[in-house]
This record gives structure tokens, C-alpha cells and sequence, in this order.
């Protein structure tokens, strides 16, 4: 396909960010505290860390949502000033608009850029890609978990980004159609190679998908560790190797107790 | 059960006929011919709906209703014209009010020909200007700043208030009851607009923003749609709101409607015309907030099975 756009690298560079806290006015709150890291184009690498250590803030910084205090975030080597369909972001929540059809959905990216017209045709090509063939009339709350996530893929990918941003994606999944949903998510990784950043709670989830994985402290949020998985794709949850990992990670973030005996 | 209208129609007709010895022929035999027409189609109805099961499921939902209408015809007619329970002219019996429907069917239809005209110019100006002033406020803190006290201080005056001013600065009086529906449908559509968009799911704007939406996108594709059952409370409140205009602005400035047609009827102490316009506005009012509901769940359908309705 000569459409598909390889992802780009990220580099996101000593970025802070505050927020000010309402209850207290003049004070502000640290939330990530000179975060470093880089990504090179068409990876795919996992964010893990406690609740409240400012994952999501970070993602909505390199999605151009907000901007940091200081700290430079970088695609490419373009700045990233402002929201762009460049780069795309799915979260826990599908968000899909309720007022649309799944169909429409889907192609909202391309009306919002306004270019339906020239690729109208990618609108059923991504519709299937995500399995959803049938259902491009159906509206939203007609959809199950699994299905309403799938459609924010389709929308998120139908604007080719280049880096595609994925908030807890699976997160409101059952274990079931989550595990379904993580090899949709890599063999849609594998076709396009758009650099993909995936914050999770979920330890296996992260082992299973990325070739990485960044651990962030408690708030004020640093990367603190990273670790490189070097498992041969498609990876098996219950092979030593896997565990091994699994329980070196747990371990890192005080976990590990019970779980490291098993 | 497919007797009870036919038998309801039977003893309302028979107590007319013992208790209003007295009522003038003509109205006794249009008000018979009433009750033969509905006799003869109830049983036509009655006879079809054995082979017709969407029948049967509409009369099985409204026949009770249209019996207690009919019985409630036999006792107003029994309370009236019986007994002489209520004073005339005020309270004439059901066969007067239908005479005076047939006698002015000409007028009648004229004057409900002049209020759908003014509502419904005074209701779609009234419409624009609220969802154009309603998505502005929603939309930009800095209209909001400015427009938002007027709303709140302007607003809440009953449009009727204004007919004192509105007489002197209006052109005409139909222009003039045509400005102060439009009043009276602003407020409210201006409020839940405004309400509506400034509501709007913060994550839906981001989902956009990221996709590549403008400005305008943002307004027009997602803040508005997400706005659209908040809309619809307001035009329902606009609409009730426009009626009630409507009838006072005819009754003391227009010279036409039905509003014009029931205070004239009252001048003349002619009573019978007075319930029949009442009549004729409570079809007319009702099938006009039938058909706004009948747009709601078209444009809405997408909700359809998410809320209850």
C-alpha cells in the first residue's frame, strides 16, 4: 500500500509540567518532572507506573492537547505546538460520537481534515481492517466494549499518523476480549509500523506487546527504568522467559511478594 | 371491548335526547349525525380489526380513551343542557358548541390559517436567533461574559410583559406579536443551547482536536450535535412558550386568530364560539407539539435505545 505512512520518531526532552491545584489557589502541583526519553520510528513502547504518576498528562503533551512548562517534545524533527491528526490518541474511553454511525465515525477524521472526497475509499478499508464490515450503520451504543475501541482504532488510523498515542486503550475490557484486542492492536502495528506509545496498568499486556517498556515513578513523574523485551513475536504469555520478566518487573515496582513465588 | 365506543356513543346519544327536550332542533340533529358517524365508523373499526392485528393493537391502547371521552360528552350534556346545573350563556351544552363549530367553520378555519402563519413565523425567528445567539455564548467565554447577565435579566420577562412597548415600536400589530413570540422562543432555546455546548464532553473536543479539526468542525460537528437534546428541551419550552404569546398578543393587538377569535366571541357573549375555538386551538396546539416530537425522534434516533424517552 502506498498510503501507509511509516511512523516517525519521538524525542521527548526534560519536560515539566504543573498543574494548579484548585483548592489551593497560587499553588501548583508537579506532575512530571523532567521526563526524558526517545522512541525511534515504527516502535512500539509501553508506559507502566502507579496511578497518578502522570502517564495520561504526558500522552496528552506529545498529542499537543496541552503544552508543557518547560522541555521540549519533538516528532521527527518537528516541535510539537498543538494538536495534530499527525498524531493520533485512543482512550480507555472510546469516545466515539454518539450522534454518529460507526461508519461516519470512522471517517470523521477525514471530513474534520477535509478530505473525504479523495478518500472516501479508505473509509470501508479501515471499517474492515477493524473487523466492523458489518456494523458501519449501527450507532455506537449498539456496540460492545470490544467493538466501540475497535472503531476508535479505525478513527485514530484512518488519518495514517504518525505516531499513534494509546491511553489504557484495553483497559475497560474484559481479560478475554482484551487479550483478543492486544493481538488486533500488534497486527495492525505490524502492517503499518506507526510508532506506537501505550500506557498501561497491565504488566503482561506491556511484556506481551512492546519491544520496551518505560517504568515512571510515583507523582511527581520521572522515567525511572527501562527495559528492553527481547522475546521473538508472537510471544507466549506462559514461557519462562516471559515470566521471568514479569516478575523482575513486579519486583521493580514493589509488586513482587507473593506473585515472584509463584 | 369493541363495543364500548358504539355502546358509550349510544348512552351519551340517549341522554341527550331524554334530558334536552328543549334544545333547538338543528343542533339535536348535528349532534345526532355526530354520533352516527362515530357509531358507524367504531363499527367498522370494530369489524376490521379482526383482520387487521395493527388495528387491533391501536384500538386495544385507545378505545378506553375515546369511551371516556364520549361518556364525558353525556355528562357534560347532562350538566348543562340537562339540568341546568351551570349558568348561560357561559356554559352551553355540547350540541350548541358543535353547532357554533359548524355554523363558523369558515371563520374558525380562517383564524387557525392566521395563528399557524404568525406562530410559525414568530416561532422559526424566534428559533434562529436563539440556536445563532445560544451557540455563541456556549461556544466563547468572552460572549458569555457579556451575553449571559442580559440573558439572565431579560430572559426570564414574560414576552407578554413587552406588549406595551412592542405596540409602540412595531410597525404593525402582527408585526409586533410576531417579534414577541420570537421573544418568547428565544430565551429558552438561547438558554439550552447554550447550556448544551458549553457541555459538551471535553474528551470529544480532544478525540477531534486530534483527528485535525478547526474551529469549525469543533463547532459545527461536534459541539452542536452533542448540544442537539439539550436543543430540543428548549424548542419544546419555546413552543409552549410561543402558544401562550400567540394567544395574548391576538387577543389585544391582532385583529385575526384564534386568540382574536375567542376575545371576540366573548365580547359578543356567544359562548359556543368560545369553546369551539378552544377546540379547534387544542387540536391545533397539540398537533403541532406532536409533529416537533416527531422531528425530535427523527433527528435523535441516534439516541434510540440509550435513554428513555
Amino acid at each position: 500500500m502506498t498510503n501507509v505512512a511509516a511512523g516517525s520518531a519521538l524525542r521527548v526532552d526534560e519536560v515539566r509540567k504543573s498543574f494548579a491545584v484548585p483548592d489551593a489557589p497560587g499553588t501548583r502541583r508537579l506532575v512530571l518532572d523532567g521526563i526524558s526519553f526517545s522512541m525511534a520510528a515504527g516502535e512500539l513502547v509501553s508506559l507502566v507506573g502507579p496511578s497518578g504518576c502522570g502517564k495520561s498528562t504526558l500522552l496528552r503533551l506529545i498529542a499537543g492537547l496541552d503544552l508543557p512548562d518547560a522541555g521540549d517534545l519533538l516528532v521527527g524533527e518537528e516541535e510539537i505546538l498543538g494538536p495534530s491528526a499527525e498524531r493520533g490518541l485512543v482512550f480507555q474511553d472510546p469516545n466515539l460520537f454518539p450522534w454518529l454511525t460507526v461508519r461516519r465515525n470512522i471517517e470523521a477524521g477525514l471530513v474534520a481534515r477535509g478530505v473525504l472526497h479523495e478518500k472516501r475509499h479508505e473509509v470501508d478499508e479501515f471499517t474492515r481492517l477493524v473487523g466492523l464490515g458489518a456494523f458501519g450503520s449501527a450507532y455506537p451504543h449498539h456496540l460492545s466494549g470490544g467493538m466501540s475501541q475497535r472503531v476508535a482504532l479505525a478513527r485514530a488510523l484512518i488519518n495514517h499518523p504518525k505516531v499513534l498515542l494509546l491511553d489504557e486503550p484495553l483497559g475497560a475490557l474484559d481479560a478475554f476480549t482484551r487479550m483478543r484486542m492486544q493481538d488486533e492492536v500488534l497486527r495492525l502495528w505490524e502492517n503499518r509500523r506507526t510508532t506506537m506509545l501505550l500506557v498501561t496498568h497491565d504488566i503482561d499486556e506491556a511484556i506481551y506487546m512492546s519491544d520496551r517498556i518505560l517504568v515512571m515513578t510515583r507523582a511527581p513523574g520521572r522515567i525511572d527504568r527501562t527495559i528492553d523485551i527481547n522475546l521473538l513475536r508472537p510471544r507466549d504469555r506462559t514461557s519462562d522467559s516471559f515470566l521471568r520478566l514479569r516478575s523482575q518487573i513486579l519486583e521493580h515496582l514493589h509488586f513482587a511478594g507473593k506473585a515472584a513465588d509463584v | 371491548m369493541q363495543l364500548a365506543v358504539p355502546g358509550a356513543s349510544l348512552i351519551t346519544f340517549g341522554i341527550h335526547l331524554l334530558l334536552s327536550k328543549k334544545a333547538p332542533p338543528l343542533e339535536t340533529h348535528s349532534y345526532m349525525l355526530l354520533f352516527w358517524e362515530i357509531l358507524g365508523v367504531s363499527i367498522v373499526l370494530s369489524i376490521a380489526q379482526s383482520f387487521w392485528a395493527g388495528l387491533r393493537k391501536w384500538m386495544r391502547h385507545m378505545w378506553p380513551i375515546f369511551t371516556a371521552v364520549i361518556l364525558l360528552l353525556g355528562l357534560w350534556d347532562m350538566i348543562t343542557s340537562g339540568f341546568h346545573l351551570l349558568p348561560l350563556p357561559y356554559f352551553p351544552g355540547p350540541a350548541a358548541v358543535l353547532r357554533n363549530l359548524i355554523n363558523d367553520r369558515g371563520l374558525l378555519a380562517d383564524s387557525t390559517w392566521h395563528s399557524l402563519a404568525l406562530l410559525l413565523s414568530g416561532y422559526t425567528l424566534g428559533v434562529i436567533v436563539g440556536l445563532v445567539s445560544g451557540v455563541c455564548i456556549g461556544w466563547s467565554t468572552s460572549v458569555r461574559y457579556w451575553g449571559m447577565p442580559l440573558l439572565k435579566v431579560v430572559g426570564p420577562i414574560p414576552a407578554t410583559a413587552w406588549i406595551p412597548l412592542a405596540m409602540v415600536v412595531a410597525p404593525s400589530a402582527l408585526v409586533s406579536a410576531a417579534g414577541l413570540i420570537a421573544l418568547a422562543v428565544w430565551f429558552p432555546v438561547t438558554m439550552l443551547t447554550a447550556s448544551g455546548v458549553s457541555n459538551t464532553r471535553a474528551s470529544y473536543l480532544d478525540v477531534a482536536r486530534t483527528l485535525g479539526a478547526g474551529r469549525a468542525y469543533l463547532i459545527f460537528r461536534i459541539a452542536i450535535p452533542a448540544a442537539v437534546p439539550n436543543i430540543f428541551i428548549g424548542l419544546f419550552m419555546g413552543l409552549g412558550a410561543s402558544f401562550l404569546t400567540l394567544v395574548v398578543a391576538e387577543s389585544v393587538g391582532v385583529k385575526s386568530g384564534l386568540g382574536w377569535y375567542v376575545s371576540w366571541a366573548q365580547g359578543w357573549a356567544e359562548y359556543g364560539k368560545v369553546y369551539a375555538a378552544l377546540i379547534i386551538m387544542a387540536a391545533f396546539f397539540s398537533t403541532v407539539m406532536t409533529l416537533l416530537f416527531k422531528l425530535r425522534d427523527r433527528v435523535l434516533v441516534w439516541q434510540k435505545g440509550m435513554i428513555k424517552w
